[in-house]
């Protein structure tokens, strides 16, 4: 059995839906125990995989014993490890505290929607375990059909940015597929590791630089690289509480996973730095892109719209640190996907336990917060300072191995829009909590204030995770240091410096 | 020099964090609510005292958290200079606190359960900071400071102290994200390392032009320490209540940006390669500009705290020059002006808040004749006023002999004739009030003859205060001690 432990993490859930589409007919109620069990199941397994990449190193796994190059090989290393325990805690969290959430929202389509959701986490899981550069494309869109879904089952506008979401995503996937098809035109694999044998002979092909920039394009509409981003604001702000819970913090990341991946497992990273060079220019729109996400975001005036385009200025960080070349930047980057999961979280997670006693997302709606649910508005603020990078929360760390990666490599626009982002979250985040504490503006000396409006928390159920998570952000800050010694310095490969 | 292994300034730092939990769950019962208050500054004073021999006996405490860059970790250690800071602030708090009952009951102020939450997760972080082993866990607790503070500082929850919030957070958050951060990570970089060191971390390699960059982020980037033109926060944080004003605008708050600049210089730049390439120069101007400046400023405000905030602002270059002057004489001067204008300031800020809780006057030009109404105060003040400008028999005078001696040893002259300036400029802006509070005629008085003090709780502490600051001039042995021994723990033994 334990000689199946990478297959559980992308099975459990799989099969979990089939369980859950088959029980749910007779009983609803049990979609979401189900749910749960699955992606407990997932999540130790992938704690498991951690643990024997730790003791033992690297493995590859033959899906349904049949061996590469003709079988699906699944293939567990230190990064991917690391990603699946961050993406499958982010989806077993977002599970419990969104609860109460989806039985109000979607009285009638529970079981539809917990089924399109562990697919959802099936499809993350599955790009992330593969070794399968098709195998990887399939997955994708297992990932992102059950995506649109889950955005497009809200109210109102959801529908339009969901189907919005369909066509860039489509447009992006396309592209992948398009790159890997040039590959396997050259190569005759698909498999990962075989492409990394061979493609070095290939090198000075322009068919392959084709390809590998068509799928570096693909990945970046899909991670809502700037300025590839137009489907993410509004997929993530017009979806219902519970998907933009769930789907905000794990999509982006794991689409920068797979463009690590992709660079530096299928192909040498010498072939991306040095042989096409491209790094600066990819750092530069990394610049663009963090400075025009956090530039929209302070043209925003609704909760999940601020907290959308965040996003969008944090995928900037990722690629940018990812593309300086160092080991400092490439640090902080694989850091951020962890911490930037929890914090988006975090934040996204906060905005549902607001959102479920203010039916209105605009700023204004938020006056008085800070008394009448103080933990949400605490847990808020939790995630500003770290996506502002305070310590010793987790968002200052992987800054500043940002940071450094930027001076290290002379690069010091990076720096710089590292900072302006840093201040214009500060601006931002200060924003909410001027509204959320101020207002009703008392003119004058505000003695003896009288709040009419008594506290009034969202549920334990939502609550408990979100302080949860809270706390985590400032633990994984601590534990950072041993987070990135004992598994991150091991994903990188050992010729960048 | 002994190291000790001990937990003593991690529960130093923790005690006033552990506190909040049972100072909300008491929120609805008062005196218990302050009883924690006072429990938990009592304790943090306690074991900040008990620290005192073993440093005076050249030993430093520390105690490592957690490691979380290679080279730098969250850590604590007490050395003679951070245990002098620690000491002050801690003492005051326990003064404070009483002051605030006085004060904020007096008031029958709204949300008071949040205001002894956020002040005692100010005092973690300004014990934090004096504590902290290396830049990193100094400007963790900077950071932290900044936000604690934040609620303090608008707890009117109005027009003005939400524009002065803006103005706070934008400039303190904006300048140490700024600049102070930048600076750090290019100081790791370099130097691989971020812990204080005698004589500093720096590699010889950097070229002098980075250095003098360095310099000045981390000068303007600690923008607590308001050196001009960072300092414009100050005056807008006088929208907070007194007993913030006294402890965390004229003591800790400032101060932690006064000592942070103190640190940089001495632990991470190091004297001698400032010295040596002239920067100490550079900062002592950057100081006296603000020095005069400010002073000037101050003449012509007519808002007690306001006049008081720009005389905060140039005594806070006061210890900025002392750091840049890297002589012994100098330094000595820059730490022990912590300790003495803390107690002098602390008292000039207890009696405006006295001021205005028994006559609701904020303005200079309303207080003609007040010294008949309230003498007490205002002898107080006199006192208080007497130490800033430096004269005996005040703990001031002492810091600014050093000064002065410090000036002659670097031989920087004109620091000596900015320092001679300001002691006037400062007479010229405070003795007049008091001369306008004890005499006048009946006529121009805007009070009557009837006495009518501040509540007992706000008296006791600015007694307490004024008291101290004279003892200090007569007895400024332990602060003047710990000083001279941090001047060897800074310079190495020489």
């Amino acid at each position: 059995m334990s000689q199946h432990l990478p297959a559980l993490p992308v099975i459990v859930p799989l099969l979990s839906a089939l369980l859950i589409t088959m029980l749910g007919w007779f009983k609803p109620r049990l979609s979401f125990p189900i749910a749960l069990a699955a992606l407990t199941v997932a999540l130790l397994s992938a704690v498991g995989l951690m643990g024997r990449v730790l003791s033992s190193g690297a493995a590859a796994y033959g899906m349904g014993g049949w061996n590469p190059p003709w079988g699906i090989a699944y293939h567990v290393d230190h990064l991917n490890a690391l990603v699946l325990i961050a993406v499958l805690a982010a989806a077993l969290v977002g599970l419990i505290a969104t609860r109460k959430c989806v039985k109000e929202e979607f009285a009638e389509r529970i079981v539809p929607f917990y089924t399109l959701f562990v697919l959802f986490v099936t499809g993350l899981a599955g790009i992330l375990l593969t070794g399968d550069a098709f195998n990887l494309y399939v997955l994708l869109e297992v990932a992102s059909l059950t995506g649109y879904a889950l955005i497009g089952i809200g109210e109102k506008r959801a529908p339009l940015a969901g189907l919005n979401y369909i066509l860039m995503g489509t447009i992006g996937a396309s592209f992948y597929l398009l790159g890997i098809g040039y590959l396997y035109l050259m190569t005759g694999t698909l498999n990962m590791a075989d492409l990394a044998q061979r493609l070095p002979a290939v090198y000075d092909s322009h068919v392959v630089a084709l390809a590998f920039f068509i799928c570096l394009t693909g990945l970046f509409v899909k991670m809502a690289f700037f300025p590839l981003h137009g489907w993410l604001p509004n997929a993530y702000s017009h979806a219902p509480s519970a998907a933009s819970i769930l789907i905000a913090p794990l999509t982006t990341k794991v689409m920068i996973y797979v463009m690590i991946r992709l660079t530096l497992t299928v192909f040498t990273p010498d072939y991306a730095f040095d042989i096409l060079d491209i790094g600066n220019a990819i750092v530069w729109l990394a610049v663009i892109a963090i400075v025009m996400g956090s530039a929209l975001a302070l043209a925003q005036n609704r909760l999940k719209h601020i907290l959308s385009y965040i996003v969008v200025a944090e995928v900037g960080y990722m690629v940018g640190g990812f593309w300086l070349g160092n080991r400092a930047g490439m640090t902080g980057s694989i850091l951020h996907i962890v911490n930037d999961a929890a914090m988006t979280l975090c934040v996204f997670l906060a905005a549902g336990a607001l959102l479920t006693r203010i039916r209105e997302d605009r700023l204004a709606g938020l006056q008085g917060m800070f008394r009448k649910m103080p933990l949400s508005m605490a847990a808020l603020a939790a995630g500003g300072l770290s996506i502002i990078g305070v310590p010793p929360t987790c968002g200052f760390f992987s800054k500043w191995y940002l940071i450094s990666g930027g001076i290290e490599a002379g690069h010091y626009g990076f720096v710089a829009a590292l900072l302006f982002s840093s201040l214009v979250n500060v601006v931002l985040f200060f924003r909410i909590f001027e509204i959320a504490y101020f207002e009703p503006l008392g003119q004058g000396h505000g003695h003896h204030r009288n709040d009419p409006s008594p506290m009034a928390e969202a549920p334990t159920s939502m609550l408990a995770p979100l302080v949860v998570v809270a706390v985590l952000l400032v633990v994984l800050g601590l534990y950072s240091g041993n987070l990135v010694s004992a598994i991150i310095q091991y994903a990188i490969p050992a010729q960048i410096i | 020099m002994d190291l000790i292994v001990s937990l003593k300034p991690l529960f130093a730092v923790l005690i006033s964090i552990l506190v909040v939990p049972m100072i909300i769950w008491s929120g609805n019962r008062p005196n218990l609510r302050e009883a924690w208050t006072f429990a938990a500054a009592g304790i943090k004073f306690l074991i900040v005292a008990s620290m005192v021999p073993a440093v005076l006996g050249g030993a430093t405490l520390e105690w490592t958290m957690v490691q979380v860059l290679p080279g730098a970790a969250i850590a604590f250690r007490v050395d003679a200079f951070g245990l002098l800071f620690a000491l002050v602030s801690s003492f005051l708090w326990i003064v404070t606190s009483a002051y605030s009952i006085g004060y904020m009951r007096g008031l029958d102020e709204h949300g008071q359960t949040r205001y002894y939450c956020f002040f005692a997760l100010s005092l973690s972080a300004t014990v934090g900071v004096a504590f902290s082993a290396n830049l990193l866990t100094l400007y963790l607790f900077y950071e932290m400071l900044s936000f604690a503070t934040y609620p303090l500082v608008t707890h009117h929850q109005d027009m003005e102290s939400r524009s002065s919030g803006r103005k706070y957070i934008l400039y303190i958050v904006g300048s140490s994200i700024g600049l102070a951060l930048p600076a750090m990570v290019y100081v790791y970089g370099v130097s691989g390392t971020l812990d204080f060191a005698t004589q500093g971390i720096m590699p010889s390699s950097v070229p002098p032009a980075v250095l003098m960059a360095l310099v000045l982020m981390f000068l303007f980037g600690f923008a607590k320490a308001g050196v001009m033109p960072f300092h414009s926060w100050l005056p807008a944080a006088m929208v907070a209540p007194t007993p913030v004003s006294a402890l965390l605008h004229a003591v800790a708050v400032v101060k932690v940006g006064a000592f942070c600049i103190f640190r940089v210089l001495t632990g991470v730049m190091g004297a001698d390669l400032l010295t040596g390439i002239g920067l100490g120069t550079v900062v002592c101007y950057i100081a006296a500009f603000t020095i005069i400046v400010s002073s000037l400023i101050a003449l012509s405000q007519d808002g007690l705290k306001r006049r008081l905030a720009f005389s905060t602002i140039g005594q806070l270059s006061y210890i900025v020059l002392g750091a840049a002057l890297l002589t012994p004489q100098g330094l000595t001067g820059g730490m022990l002006h912590i300790a003495m204008h803390a107690f002098g300031k602390i008292t000039l800020f207890f009696c405006a808040g006295a001021i205005f809780v028994a006559t609701g006057v904020k303005n200079i030009s309303d207080m003609t004749g007040i010294g008949k109404r309230m003498p007490i105060t205002m002898t107080a003040f006199f006192i208080g006023s007497l130490s800033v400008i430096g004269l005996p028999p005040c703990g001031g005078f002492i810091s600014k002999w050093f000064l002065a001696l410090g000036t002659l040893e670097a031989r920087q002259y004109v620091m000596l004739v900015v320092i001679l300036t300001s002691s006037l400029l400062n007479a010229a802006y405070f003795l007049p009030i008091v001369y306008r509070a004890f005499f006048c005629t009946a006529e121009e008085s805007k009070f009557d003859n009837r006495m009518g003090e501040a509540p007992i709780w706000c008296l006791i502490p600015l007694k307490l205060t004024a008291f101290i600051s004279i003892l200090l001039f007569l007895f400024p042995q332990p602060f003047l001690d710990l000083a001279k021994l941090a001047v060897v723990q800074i310079l190495g033994s020489k």
